[in-house]
C-alpha cells in the first residue's frame, strides 16, 4: 500500500533529510515510524502527503507513483488519504461538527451523506455529544480525537499520523492508540511517526526506525497484526 | 459531482461570503460606500455627456448655415434647390425664405425700416436655411457647404465653422474625459476589492492551508473569495445607483434654474434602466475581476506544510 523505492530527500542549501530510504507497509497494516526528532519521519509523511517531492527514489501510495502524479490530481490524491497532526489543524471559529465534515464538503458529498458520516465519525470518537463546540472548549485528548474523526470521516484506505500523542499525557495517548488500533482492524492501512517507545510497544506493531535519514531496523510483523511483510 | 451538488455548494459559497460581510459591518459598509463613490463619479459623468448631447440638439441653430441665391433667380429654383438638399443624408431640414417675406421682417426692424422704404426694389434675395445633423462633425458641414456654393444659382453660402468646432470639440473632450475618468475609477474599485480581498486571504490562511492539505482544488478554495469580490461589486454597485439618483435629484433643479437664467433650457437628464444597469454591471465585474487578481496573485503562496 505504502512503497518508498530507495527515496532520497535533500531540501534546499540543507543535509539529506532521508538517505536512500526503501521501506513498504502492506494494504491493512498498522506500523509505526520510530526515532529521534530530526531522524526524516516527518520527511517521510510529507512525501506521502505531496507536501514534498522526493529527490530521487519513487514513492507509491495504492499503485499511485506519487512522483508521476500532474498538480491537478494531487487534491484528488489528498482526499483519498486520511492525515492527523500533532497540532491537529483544526479551524477555531467552526464548530466539531463542521471541522469533521470539511473533508466531505471538499469532496463534494451530498448534504445528507455528510450528516450521516461526521455523526458517525464523532460517535467513533465518542465525540457525538460535541458536535457544537468549537475546538477550543474541547480537552487536548478531545481535539486529538476531533482531528482523528476528520481523518478518518472520508473513509481513507490509508491513514498517516504525524506524532498524534505527543501533546497528551499518558492515559489520554493510550486512548487515541487504542482508537487508532480500532480503525486498522476494520482495514485502514496506517503509518504513525512516534518517538514515543514505550507506546509504539505497547501496542506490537511493526515499528520501522529511522536515524539520521536512514532505515535503522524494522521490527518483524507481530502475528496479531491483520498482514504485514516485514521490509525493507 | 451532480449538478445539484455543484449548485448547492455555490450557494453555500455565496451565502458564506455574504455572511463574512455581515459580520464585519463596518468595514464592508467602508469599502462599499468607497467602492459606490468611485463608480457613481463616472456614471455622473456619463449623465452629464448624455446632457450635453441634448443641449447641443438645443443649440442645432448655432450651426445652421443660410444659402444666398444670386439676384434674379426665381423662387421657383429656391425651392428646387430646398428639395435636393432635403434629401442630402447630412441635412435635418431646409427653410426656404423669399425675398419678399424677408423683406417683410427686416421692415419690422426700425434701424432698417426708413432704409428700405428708401429703395426702390427689394434688393434681398431667397434664401435657404439650412439645418445640418448635429452629428455632422465641421470638416462634413465644410464639404456640404462647399457643394451647396457650386450650385446652380447659389451666389454666397455663409456658414459659421467656429461655433460647430467649438462645440464638437467640446462633446469630445466630455467623452474623453468620460472614459479616462470611468477607467481610471474601475481601476481604484478592482484595486480596493484587491486589496481587501487579499487581507481576508491572509487573515484565513490557516484555513486555506487545512483544506489545501484535505485535498481541496484551487478552484474550492478560490470560490469564496471571487463570491466576496462579486458581493462587494454588487453592493458597491446598489451604492453607486442610490448616490447617482440622490445627486441627480438634488441638483437637477438648481441647474435648470441656473440655466433659465441665462436663457437655455438645459436639463440635466435622469438616469435610464440601462445606465443603472451599466453601474450595476460594472460593479460586479470591478468586483469579480479585483477578487481574481487577488486570488490569483496570493492563494499561490499558501502551501500545506506540517510542523
Amino acid at each position: 500500500m505504502i512503497r518508498f523505492d530507495n527515496v532520497t530527500k535533500r531540501y534546499d542549501g540543507a543535509r539529506e533529510a532521508l538517505k536512500g530510504v526503501s521501506l513498504h507497509v502492506e494494504a491493512g497494516e498498522l506500523a509505526f515510524l520510530t526515532g529521534r526528532s530530526g531522524a526524516g519521519k516527518s520527511t517521510v509523511l510529507k512525501l506521502i502527503a505531496l507536501i514534498e517531492h522526493p529527490t530521487r527514489g519513487t514513492v507509491t501510495v495504492d499503485g499511485r507513483n506519487l512522483g508521476k502524479l500532474k498538480d491537478r490530481e494531487i487534491p484528488g490524491f489528498r482526499q483519498q488519504i486520511g492525515m492527523v497532526f500533532q497540532d491537529n489543524k483544526l479551524l477555531a471559529d467552526r464548530s466539531a461538527y463542521e471541522n469533521v465534515a470539511l473533508p466531505l464538503i471538499i469532496n463534494g458529498t451530498g448534504q445528507r451523506e455528510i450528516g450521516r458520516r461526521v455523526r458517525a465519525a464523532l460517535d467513533q470518537v465518542g465525540l457525538l455529544d460535541r458536535e457544537r463546540y468549537p475546538p477550543r472548549t474541547l480537552s487536548a485528548g478531545e481535539q486529538q480525537r476531533l482531528g482523528i474523526a476528520r481523518a478518518i470521516v472520508s473513509r481513507p484506505k490509508v491513514l498517516v499520523a504525524d506524532e498524534p500523542t505527543g501533546n497528551l499525557d499518558p492515559d489520554l495517548a493510550l486512548e487515541v492508540m487504542a482508537l487508532f488500533k480500532r480503525l486498522n482492524e476494520v482495514g485502514t492501512t496506517m503509518l504513525i511517526a512516534s518517538h514515543d517507545l514505550h507506546l509504539v510497544e505497547h501496542f506490537g506493531a511493526r515499528r520501522i526506525t529511522l536515524t539520521g535519514g536512514q532505515v535503522l531496523d524494522v521490527t518483524a510483523a507481530p502475528l496479531t497484526a491483520s498482514t504485514g511483510a516485514v521490509s525493507p | 459531482m451532480s449538478l445539484s451538488s455543484w449548485l448547492t455548494r455555490h450557494a453555500q459559497n455565496a451565502v458564506g461570503a455574504l455572511g463574512t460581510l455581515s459580520r464585519n459591518p463596518v468595514a464592508t459598509a467602508l469599502t462599499i460606500t468607497v467602492i459606490g463613490i468611485a463608480l457613481a463619479l463616472p456614471a455622473a459623468l456619463g449623465v452629464l455627456v448624455q446632457s450635453g448631447r441634448a443641449l447641443a440638439g438645443g443649440w442645432a441653430d448655432v450651426r445652421d448655415f443660410s444659402v444666398y441665391l444670386a439676384p434674379g433667380i426665381a423662387l421657383g429654383r429656391a425651392e428646387a434647390l430646398a428639395r435636393e438638399l432635403r434629401v442630402n443624408p447630412g441635412v435635418e431640414s431646409v427653410r426656404v425664405i423669399s425675398a419678399d417675406i424677408a423683406v417683410t421682417e427686416l421692415s419690422k426692424d426700425p434701424g432698417f425700416a426708413g432704409a428700405l422704404l428708401a429703395l426702390e426694389a427689394n434688393p434681398l434675395p431667397h434664401t435657404l436655411v439650412v439645418r445640418p445633423l448635429v452629428s455632422m462633425d465641421s470638416a462634413a458641414l465644410e464639404k456640404l457647404g462647399a457643394e451647396v456654393q457650386k450650385a446652380n444659382g447659389v451666389d454666397l453660402v455663409k456658414l459659421d465653422l467656429e461655433w460647430a468646432k467649438r462645440l464638437s470639440a467640446v462633446l469630445d473632450f466630455l467623452r474623453r474625459l468620460g472614459l479616462i475618468t470611468g477607467g481610471l475609477l474601475i481601476a481604484a474599485v478592482v484595486v480596493v476589492v484587491g486589496n481587501t480581498i487579499r487581507l481576508d486571504i491572509q487573515n484565513r490562511s490557516a484555513e486555506i492551508e487545512v483544506a489545501k492539505l484535505l485535498g481541496a482544488t484551487d478552484a474550492f478554495v478560490r470560490r469564496p473569495f471571487l463570491y466576496l469580490g462579486l458581493w462587494y461589486g454588487l453592493l458597491g454597485g446598489l451604492v453607486a445607483m442610490l448616490i447617482l439618483l440622490i445627486g441627480l435629484w438634488a441638483l437637477g433643479g438648481s441647474i435648470a434654474r441656473l440655466a433659465g437664467l441665462y436663457g437655455s433650457n438645459f436639463e440635466l437628464g435622469g438616469a435610464t434602466g440601462s445606465s443603472l444597469l451599466a453601474v450595476l454591471a460594472g460593479g460586479v465585474l470591478a468586483g469579480w475581476g479585483g477578487a481574481w487578481t487577488a486570488v490569483a496573485r496570493h492563494l499561490a503562496a499558501i502551501q500545506p506544510k506540517i510542523a
